[in-house]
């Protein structure tokens, strides 16, 4: 079988080109809220498995370190969904043109930390029930 | 893409045949191609259709969830595991578990696909990420059943 030559070009490409960071950002995005979906499961398990090893648990997901990463997960979802809700409205045949393009990309990075924003502010005040 | 295709249409001039194997104007492929009968499984629609249903079904599901934990008046035992013991919680958490891994595991592949060099090492890190995901729905659901079923108390 002959080598065919891959995509991955992140060194190559202009890295300030809107279209190559809003798509490789819903990649990066995507990773990061698969460790999420680890910590979900793992929060979970350790519901299922009982209040005392539920305070192990939780004495591991109240780490610092890990606050800072549900921070950064708060901040992946919004990106992630306004980045697919836009994918998905391209999938229609919508808003492909060059400059509907840029103007949702727009759209996509103001929403998105709006959400962020709102969310982080919620979880703040919510803070003394940190888990 | 409806807007465009009528300038695609008229810059499409009819091309020169460059063999005897093309059998008409839509036939891309070499000869040699057309011999080994090698090409597109036509399984690559499927993988896209998947992606896209479960985005979909992830939109209400993940702002359902992120909305819940936040709502959450406390992250104590008696509190989450009431919580995910309601009926409708059990079961948008489990929608949410096999719709989010199954979505994760395409994003994770197609990212290896990518990234991952050498047949061999590709292989591996394909069949990896399925156990890994497999693993995920199977604990997670488990979980949230042995709670709903109140096997946690």
């Amino acid at each position: 079988m002959t080598e065919r030559p891959l995509s991955p070009h992140l060194s190559v490409y202009r890295m300030s080109r809107y279209t190559l960071l809003t798509s490789i950002l819903n990649r990066a995005t995507g990773l990061v809220l698969t460790v999420g979906l680890i910590l979900l499961v793992y929060w979970l398990v350790a519901v299922a498995s009982g209040p005392a090893a539920y305070g192990g648990a939780r004495t591991v997901l109240s780490l610092g370190m890990l606050k800072a990463v549900y921070v950064i997960l708060l901040a992946t979802f919004s990106y992630h969904l306004f980045a697919g809700i836009r994918h998905l409205i391209w999938d229609t045949g919508r808003g492909l043109e060059r400059a509907q393009a840029k103007r949702s990309a727009a759209l996509v990075v103001i929403c998105a930390i709006v959400l962020f924003v709102g969310l982080a502010w919620w979880a703040l005040h919510a803070g003394a029930r940190a888990p | 893409m409806t807007k465009s295709s009528g300038t695609i249409l008229k810059a499409a001039e009819p091309r020169p045949r460059r063999g005897e194997a093309q059998e008409g104007p839509s036939n891309l492929r070499s000869p040699l191609a057309t011999v080994l009968g090698q090409g597109s499984a036509k399984e690559g629609v499927h993988h896209w259709w998947m992606q896209r249903l479960t985005s979909v079904a992830l939109v209400p599901l993940a702002v359902w969830f992120v909305v819940s934990l936040l709502s959450l008046p406390s992250f104590d035992h008696a509190t989450v595991s009431a919580w995910v013991g309601h009926l409708w919680t059990a079961v948008f958490l489990i929608l949410l578990v096999l719709t989010g891994a199954w979505h994760s595991q395409l994003g994770v592949r197609v990212v290896m696909e990518d990234y991952v060099h050498g047949n061999g090492a590709k292989a591996l890190a394909l069949a990896l990420n399925t156990f890994f995901h497999i693993v995920v729905v199977v604990a997670g659901v488990l979980a949230i059943l042995k709670v709903a079923l109140g096997g946690a108390a």
